[in-house]
């Protein structure tokens, strides 16, 4: 069974088309890679399935553990057990970490042991959410919040760019730690974090669709190697184009 | 007529330079008096508006209070632990007792500025004095409340505030109405001096009424190595509020700053600044001010630093937040440098919540409404501010009271 399905899902923003008819399933237990450009649309797939106001569905359907979330609000989406590390989240001010892990974590989530596997110290709940983070900082802090909401299915977006080695080990066994016998979605540009992860099946993204899957390891040395003009050539894409 | 009379009663009809020009002449000087009584014997509304200002009638945790209803000047105690460390009295009480009081009388403020520091020199009703003697340090906060119990009163007090060379203090100020007064006028006239090395932290509080208007004057002068903190809290509705303390960081190191935190809500119109005028040598200042609006209130929110020294620096930082399309906040953050040298800088910003970051706690579980009054309660963030420690729970949650009645 599936624990993410979308179908045919075409999604404007500001009257621009970002998804195009877009397919993709997560079977349960299975973590997915997405990849591709920039401006693919990875990032805006992620807003599609969170259900952001701006991000507006033309036609489609998002499922999610069997249910059929198009039209839930996002704090509904969170709710039934979707959880989203971000790559670049918004400083607030006034507002501290510790205090948004409380209300995520609603008591069920052990604050220093957490704090422990994400290399977050003590002192840094205190602090504004995002508010002068480095980059490494930020990629800790989303990846903390997302384990204390427990979610049945974590997309973690760019959690190894901008991140020194230290960093990505500590990130990396997050991650992985917390993925074990749960579902989630990684996208990375780098493919660091896929030393740590093992993912089930990579998907490539064009035009606001998915061009091709496969085995991660397979499709992400290609990429690697050519680079994504090759991509272009490729027949599939080249029809994805077309289809745009 | 004496040069110095005429000039004032040219005074009470000039109009102030800012905020609505008000009638004074529509409002009542005529309030029964008020017996004196121990604090805590006050009739139970009146202590519970008060405690809405930060003021305790139980007196519990503060080192002294001055509590004056209209004109009459209710209780006035330093607790026994305090005594001959600090003095607490009203002004009038004060400069019978004191004659060199007079020499700090009317000097920082003019009594020739506009019509409402003319009326508070002709028709003056007390208000507090409050002086912490020499190396003194009060560890509690001393209090003072001007309450206004009569419908349409005009209250007109003149403050004097000195911490002596050295000292130490905190003072808390309330101001509010009877839950029955839904309109009058408060006229309040403050006058500060900070001696050397002397450290004072003022917090004031304003509770008015929906059709209350307020026009306070102040000024502190700083001297060598002191620091002046001052923080106002005015959360409540009221009809027009205009307001901007003056500090003079006179002495070389001076410290001041300005702390303040705004809600407007209803029709309410706030014209409040802070400015400071670096004189000293190695003199600082900062003013931080937050401020919302709500319904169709107007806010102005002004700051003006002067840098007289060429070694002077100071920061104004100003944040409204738009709450309703009605609402408007104006912010006004002037600089101005007079020498070479002096450091001035500022940063404002005005918008209404980005609609990204609550997506980003509606993303974490918060729904919409909690995202709001967590970015809300955030904004107006007082762990910034150099609050006491008695109050900081007490404004917080006054803050949170406001924020959700806000939404």
């Amino acid at each position: 069974m599936a624990i993410l399905t979308i179908e045919d899902l075409t999604v404007k923003i500001a009257g621009k088309k970002v998804l195009n008819g877009l397919n993709l399933e997560v079977p349960k237990g299975e973590t997915h890679v997405l990849l591709g450009p920039n401006g693919s649309g990875k990032t805006s797939l992620i807003a599609s399935i969170l259900g952001f106001p701006s991000y507006h569905i033309i036609s489609g359907k998002i499922s999610f553990d069997g249910k059929d979330i198009t039209n839930l609000p996002t704090d509904e989406r969170a709710r039934l057990g979707i959880g989203v590390a971000f790559q670049n989240p918004p400083p607030i001010r006034g507002v501290k970490l510790g205090e948004v892990f409380k209300h995520i974590a609603k008591g069920k989530v052990d604050e220093i042991e957490l704090a422990k596997i994400t290399n977050i110290p003590m002192e840094f709940l205190g602090r504004d959410l995002n508010q002068g983070f480095s980059g490494g900082e930020l990629k800790r802090s989303e990846i903390f919040q997302v384990l204390a909401q427990r979610p049945k299915f974590a997309i973690f977006d760019e959690p190894d760019s901008g991140v020194d080695v230290e960093n990505l080990d500590v990130i990396g066994r997050a991650i992985s730690r917390f993925l074990k016998g749960r579902s989630g979605l990684l996208i990375t540009h780098l493919g660091h974090i896929l030393r740590y992860v093992k993912a089930d099946v990579a998907h490539v993204m064009f035009y606001g669709m998915t061009a091709c899957s496969g085995k991660p390891s397979k499709i992400f040395d290609l990429i690697m190697k050519r680079g994504y003009k090759w991509c272009e050539k490729c027949p599939k894409v080249k029809k994805l184009s077309r289809k745009r | 007529m004496p040069k110095s009379k005429k000039a004032k009663s040219k005074a009470i009809d000039k109009p102030a330079a800012l905020g609505p020009d008000l009638d004074i002449g529509a409002f009542s000087r005529e309030a029964a008096p008020w017996s004196s009584c121990p604090v805590s014997s006050l009739p139970r509304d009146i202590a519970q508006r008060a405690l809405s200002a930060g003021l305790r009638t139980d007196e519990v945790d503060r080192a002294g209070t001055y509590f004056q209803i209209d004109h009459s000047v209710v209780f006035k105690a330093i607790q026994k632990t305090f005594e001959g460390k600090a003095e607490i009295t009203s002004t009038r009480e004060a400069l019978k007792r004191y004659p060199w009081a007079k020499k700090y009388w009317w000097k920082l403020v003019s009594a020739n500025t506009d019509k409402y520091t003319a009326l508070a020199d002709l028709k003056w009703d007390q208000g507090y004095f409050i002086r912490i003697l020499e190396g003194q340090k009060i560890e509690l906060p001393l209090q003072s409340c001007l309450f206004v119990s009569k419908e349409n009163f005009n209250q007109n007090v003149h403050n004097l505030i000195i911490a002596e060379p050295g000292s130490e203090a905190q003072i808390i100020t309330g101001c509010t109405v009877h839950p029955n007064v839904h309109r009058g006028l408060h006229v309040g006239i403050s006058e500060f001096y900070v001696k050397k090395n002397a450290k004072l932290t003022f917090t004031m509080i304003h509770n008015w009424a929906q059709n209350f208007d307020v026009r306070p004057r102040t000024a502190a002068l700083v001297d060598a190595d002191a620091t002046f903190v001052s923080n106002y809290v005015c959360l409540k509705p009221v009809k027009s509020l205009q307001m901007y303390p003056v500090a003079y960081c006179r002495g070389a190191n001076s410290r001041v700053s300005f702390n303040t935190i705004l809600h407007g809500g209803k029709n309410s119109y706030l014209d409040v600044g802070s400015k400071v005028v670096l004189q000293g040598k190695g003199s600082r200042g900062e003013v931080i001010a937050r401020a919302i609006a709500t319904d169709k209130a107007q806010i102005k929110a002004r700051g003006l630093l002067v840098g007289e020294h060429e070694d002077s620096r100071a920061h104004l930082e100003c944040r409204g937040l738009l709450l309703s399309d009605q609402a408007s906040i104006h912010a006004i953050p002037e600089l101005m440098g007079k020498v070479e040298g002096t450091e001035l800088s500022h940063e404002a910003a005005v918008g209404k919540i980005a609609a990204e970051q609550i997506q980003y706690l509606m993303a974490r579980g918060f729904s919409e409404s909690e995202a709001e009054a967590l970015i809300i309660r955030g904004f107006m963030d007082v762990g910034i501010f150099g609050l006491p420690d008695v109050l900081k729970d007490e404004i917080k949650h006054m803050v949170d009271t406001t924020v959700a009645g806000a939404l």
